[in-house]
């Protein structure tokens, strides 16, 4: 086995280890709560020098049987899936620092169980990130899905279960209903599964049953959150108001925490998804030259509008934070869909940013709610000044979203804009401008109340560091990423070079 | 090298004497070691068989040395030899696993000759499989009926509703075997022969013969009520739902299975060239009642609380897959079905195996509220359980996820989008009723303690070698799917 | 129809006669014993369309008589008919058998009384399922 494979299996077994080791030493707690940050680490160092190789132009792949004729199960690294094993694994490393404090914080029980089912979902996540072939990506997307399941229904409530059942089933329907047909599809006309650049379907393949087969992706892949397959994410996030306010907080850390997991890897598998799929089922230049998937397009451009304008109407911070990511969701899905070099770069750049910045938003989100218990944007005013570092990391991210420099935000951003002129569609632009406008009312007003409104009323506010440091360094990832654009572009590259 | 030369003939002999000596036996333990002794010895036979057949790709044993169109001839080849290796390694392992379940379930004495029957139910399944002649093929036909109806009404010691299920089951199962007997008739009017390899000739020589199309409606309607086909699966869901655990695990597994064989053999290997018929058929009867058996099945299964019923519905609905695979009219559409019934044997035995350990560990039968939390009480059953329902849905990894596989693809070849619709979301909907089993008995607390001090390992053990082959057909699918295509081959000859 | 197909396929319509009476007796009558009745009707009329089958016209029966050039009706048929005889034997002996059973466990071998006896049966089961959650709870 070389270097490379044996890196990339460290990367895939690492979070496996992790699992292990917190069902291990469950009752010790310190030592069961550094096995995630730790194994995030170790998985974050070998997905840097396998997202090194890849952009030095090496391969590197494993494979480990046949399942069928032209379906191997076999692990491979795609320059995309290099960057996203990167986010995946690194956000673990702050996500699990961040769960820990928070738990503890709320003494949980269970906290092994959640722990243990957290680092498989990450082990899927990696696994998803390095897959060889599609067959490989459904298999542990539905890894993630039901890894996710005991994450949602934590709390056992009748709630939980109801909330887990919505989730379980949008998800497993629409895996089951579109994703799994239109791969055995692919099968039946490719004979293959692999990914290629360029894409696998025969040139002659009729433009229209293209876009029927992009559209059973599209909606087959529910994690990408696509409208109308977006109302699991908004009910998997907000806690539902339970009875005592002992169980409130319980419910609500549960949530918050779990929003973190979604965000970092959950919804990102799923846009990484139709991604990949995207570029190397489909292939750019095919989608360019059948224009099979401008439909697709324009309702990515409808679901960011509508998510955005949805988001304005909420209140709840969490909520507005939710809808908010359908929005971001949307945005790499129409990079996937304009099909252009620009575009592709854009969403899969996308992908890092706003995952940065979104965790920042929801650990900051969470931190108000532990220290100030306050979960409604009306109740902000004032509090700028009591927690000064959260706004001021909240702030920033915004700015990431929007899009401005010099967050790292902006790059991506650019690029989308500038892939929707290549696609010859400019009323993406106007679509992709008012976007960053509704972004700048809905994100900024938290700060704006905070900073320059008077407080309403005397909030006693505590001051948990654990779950202030975090926010902060996302903040400053998101930050430093405009400077650093380059230890990640060479991959976006590799992916749209022809 | 006698042996070697006799196989299909001892196929059915061996246990049909033994199943006359185990009649007499004194105690219940001999006559069980007997009896598995027995299945053992068919179980190497049928790989004998399947050796011999990958390298000829055809064997025609004539019995008493009178040769075919005169005598009665046993054919083997890719399209039955794997069934008999299936009928012969299920045979195994429900024997195994009715040592410690039948004896629960039966009383002490009525053991031996329970036995008897049990060995007399799988010689006539090795006949059914194996026999070239269409009047034979009656013969086992009602051996297995009858054999199977005894050993349904066993269980009644447990719930005297078996003995109506039995009822009910011989009341239908005549019908359609004296069904199958008209069809012959006019068969044998049509063409003066009952070989079926000389029918088919024949039949070609006739061309389009209205006796011999009311033959062949007669002869699918007949064997469409053995194999559980729907609208004529009536007596199913309560035959194996009142049958003692390691009966309903033979006869869910292989029995059915063995039918749907002989109805694909009709439909493709001898009735190939009557093709607007064939055709007709196919498209206008078998398809539609397909897609009804399978939403029926699966709906009714969602909509029921007693577990061995759900999963008798549940088989239907899996037939309805097969012979939905087998109305696409195609070569993958053989290959599928083919597969399929593989597969599914597998599964469906598995599962009613576990529903018996189950049913044993609570003391009474297995129901939605009764089994409430026993997956954790129970946990190396319900592990095989879960991993056998994993593969009934069809999830990667799995046997069933191969079945799923091939029928997409040849669901795709036809190119009709309505097909690939019904079934995904006959898929989807089999997810919820596996879910809601799933959620009783593991995120539900336990609400009384077991009858038993353990699970008896006898007892799981058969039901993790049946998992164990799902898991590794699952992964190194290779000698399935050559096989399902290999049946297709040896029916409408290489793609 | 004529009166002359009547004439000459008088066997025939005799065959679906006997066959259309004893599915009717299976599917209409009540007692258990009287369905096993129609059950042998209706087999007896297939052995009857076989022997039918296995006519030769002008043939005698065919039991070898040592005369030559004599014609025989076909003895094929017969023989089937005799293994589909025995058939019959063992499924009616085994069908009464049950019927046997079936009067010990419930008393009573008429169907719409043993189809309600079977409901009970089913109820009582959902009965103890029902005491079972009320005694978890």
């Amino acid at each position: 086995m070389s270097d490379l494979q044996l890196l990339l299996a460290i990367s895939l077994v690492m979070p496996l280890l992790s699992a292990l080791a917190v069902l291990v030493f469950s009752n010790q707690e310190n030592i069961r709560d550094i096995c995630g940050p730790v194994g995030g680490l170790i998985t974050f160092i070998s997905a840097i020098f396998i997202a090194s190789a890849i952009m030095d132009g090496k391969t590197v792949s494993i494979t480990l049987w046949q399942i069928a004729p032209g379906i191997g199960f076999s692990f491979a690294v795609t320059p995309l899936g290099a960057l996203f094993g990167l986010v995946a694994s690194g956000l673990w490393i702050l996500a699990s620092i961040y769960t820990v404090g928070y738990m503890r914080g709320a003494k949980e029980k269970n906290q092994t169980r959640f722990a243990f089912y957290y680092a498989v979902a990450i082990h899927a996540a990696m696994a998803i990130s390095y897959s060889g072939n599609l067959m490989m990506l459904f298999i542990f997307y539905e890894v993630l899905t039901f890894s996710t399941y005991p994450l949602v229904a934590h709390s056992q409530t009748k709630e939980a279960r109801n909330a887990g059942r919505l989730y379980m089933g949008i998800l497993v329907a629409t895996s089951l209903l579109l994703f799994l047909p239109a791969i055995f599809w692919v099968w039946t006309v490719s004979g293959t599964l692999e990914f290629t650049k360029g894409g696998i379907l025969p040139a002659d393949f009729p433009p229209f049953l293209v876009s029927v087969m992009l559209a059973m992706f599209a909606f087959g892949i529910g994690k990408a959150a696509l409208m109308p397959i977006h109302r699991w994410l908004p009910a998997a996030m907000v806690a539902p108001t339970p009875v005592s306010a002992l169980l409130h907080a319980v419910a609500v850390v549960k949530a918050g925490v779990f929003s973190v997991l979604t965000i970092t890897v959950y919804v990102k598998a799923g846009v990484f998804s139709v991604l990949t799929i995207t570029v190397y089922i489909f292939g750019i230049d095919f989608l360019n030259t059948t224009g099979s998937a401008v439909w697709l397009a324009w309702l990515a451009a409808f679901s960011i509008l509508a998510s955005s304008i949805i988001a304005i109407t909420k209140d709840d911070l969490k909520a507005r934070l939710a809808y908010s990511t359908i929005s971001q969701l949307s945005y790499i899905v129409l990079g996937a869909a304009l099909a252009t070099a620009a575009a592709t770069e854009g969403a899969a750049l996308h992908i890092v940013m706003h995952a940065t910045a979104k965790i920042t938003l929801f650990f900051c989100a969470g931190a108000i709610y532990v220290n100030a218990h306050i979960k409604k944007i009306s109740e902000l005013d004032g509090l700028g000044p009591k927690l000064p570092l959260i706004f001021i990391a909240f702030f920033l991210a915004s700015l990431s979203i929007i899009g401005i420099p010099p967050m790292g935000g902006s790059w991506s951003k650019f690029l989308l804009m500038a892939g929707s002129v290549d696609a010859g569609m400019p009323l993406m632009l106007a679509v992709l401008a008012i976007s960053s406008l509704l972004n700048v009312y809905y994100l900024l007003e938290p700060c704006a109340r905070a900073f320059f409104k008077p407080a309403i009323k005397d909030v006693h506010v505590e001051n948990h560091i654990l779950t202030i440091i975090p926010p902060v360094v996302t903040a400053m990832i998101s930050l430093s990423l405009f400077f650093t654009i380059d230890w990640v572009r060479p991959l976006t590259t590799l992916m749209v070079m022809p | 090298m006698l042996i070697l030369d006799n196989i299909p003939a001892l196929l059915v002999a061996i246990p049909l004497l033994a199943s006359a000596v185990v009649s007499l036996l004194p105690s219940a333990r001999i006559a069980w070691g007997f009896a598995f002794v027995t299945t053992l010895i068919c179980l190497y036979m049928a790989f004998e068989l399947v050796g011999i057949i990958s390298s000829t790709q055809a064997l025609s044993y004539a019995f008493g040395g009178w040769e075919p169109p005169w005598g009665i001839v046993f054919v083997l080849d890719s399209a039955n030899v794997y069934l008999v290796l299936l009928v012969a390694f299920v045979s195994v392992i429900a024997t195994l696993y009715a040592y410690t379940m039948l004896a629960r379930e039966i009383a002490v004495e009525d053991l031996p000759k329970a036995y008897a029957v049990w060995l007399l139910a799988i010689a006539s399944l090795f006949g059914l499989a194996m026999t070239g002649d269409a009047f034979n093929l009656f013969v086992f036909l009602e051996i297995s009926a009858l054999s199977s109806i005894t050993l349904i009404a066993l269980g009644a010691g447990q719930d005297r509703r078996a003995l109506l299920a039995a009822y009910n089951y011989l009341i239908i199962g005549a019908i359609g075997a004296t069904f199958y007997v008209i069809g012959v008739g006019y068969l044998y009017a049509a063409t003066g022969s009952l070989n079926l390899i000389d029918i088919t000739d024949r039949l070609n020589e006739l061309g389009t013969n209205q006796a011999a199309i009311t033959g062949l409606a007669f002869m699918l309607a007949g064997i469409m009520v053995k194999a559980g086909v729907f609208p004529v699966h009536i007596w199913l869901p309560a035959a194996y739902s009142y049958a003692p655990s390691a009966v309903s695990s033979l006869l869910a597994a292989v029995a059915t299975k063995v039918a749907i064989y002989y109805f694909a053999r009709l439909l493709f290997g001898i009735f190939i060239d009557i093709t607007q018929l064939v055709d007709f058929f196919l498209l206008y009867i078998l398809m539609p009642v397909s897609v009804l058996a399978i939403f029926y099945g699966t709906i009714a299964a969602i909509y029921q609380s007693d577990f061995k019923r759900l999963f008798a519905l549940s088989s239907i609905a899996q037939i309805g897959y097969i012979t939905f695979a087998f109305s696409l009219n195609s070569h993958s559409g053989i290959s599928a079905g083919f597969i399929h019934i593989i597969n599914h044997a597998l599964i469906k035995g598995a599962l009613f195996m576990a529903v018996g350990i189950f049913a044993l560990g609570i003391g009474s039968r297995a129901t939605m509220s009764s089994m409430q939390g026993v997956g954790r009480q129970m946990p190396i059953t319900f592990a095989g359980f879960v991993l056998a329902g994993l593969a009934l849905i069809g999830v990667p990894l799995t046997a069933g996820f191969i079945s799923k596989l091939y029928l997409f693809k040849a669901i795709f070849e036809t190119g009709n989008g309505f097909y690939v619709a019904l079934i995904a979301l006959s898929s989807v909907l089999s997810v919820l009723y596996l879910w809601k089993i799933f959620e009783v008995m593991w995120l539900k607390e336990p609400v009384q303690p077991l009858k038993i001090d353990k699970e008896p390992a006898s007892a799981y053990l058969p039901v993790w070698l049946m998992v164990g082959v799902i898991m590794i057909f699952g992964v190194y699918s290779g000698e399935v799917i050559s096989s399902g295509i290999g049946a297709a081959n040896a029916l409408i000859g290489a793609r | 129809m004529s009166i002359n197909l009547i004439v000459l396929y008088w066997n025939y319509i005799i065959v679906i006669m006997l066959m259309m009476a004893g599915l009717y007796i299976i599917i209409s009558n009540q007692n258990f014993i009287k369905k096993l009745v129609g059950l042998s009707i209706f087999q007896s009329s297939v052995f009857i369309f076989y022997i039918s089958l296995g006519k030769v016209s002008g043939g005698t029966a065919p039991i070898l008589t040592g005369i030559e050039d004599t014609v025989y009706s076909n003895p094929l048929p017969h023989v089937l008919i005799l293994t589909a005889i025995v058939v019959g034997v063992a499924t009616n002996a085994l069908g009464l058998a049950l019927v046997v059973r079936i009067q010990e466990a419930f008393k009573s071998i008429e169907e719409h009384k043993l189809l309600a006896l079977k409901k009970e049966d089913g109820l009582k089961d959902i009965q103890i399922e029902d005491s079972k959650e009320d005694s978890a709870v």
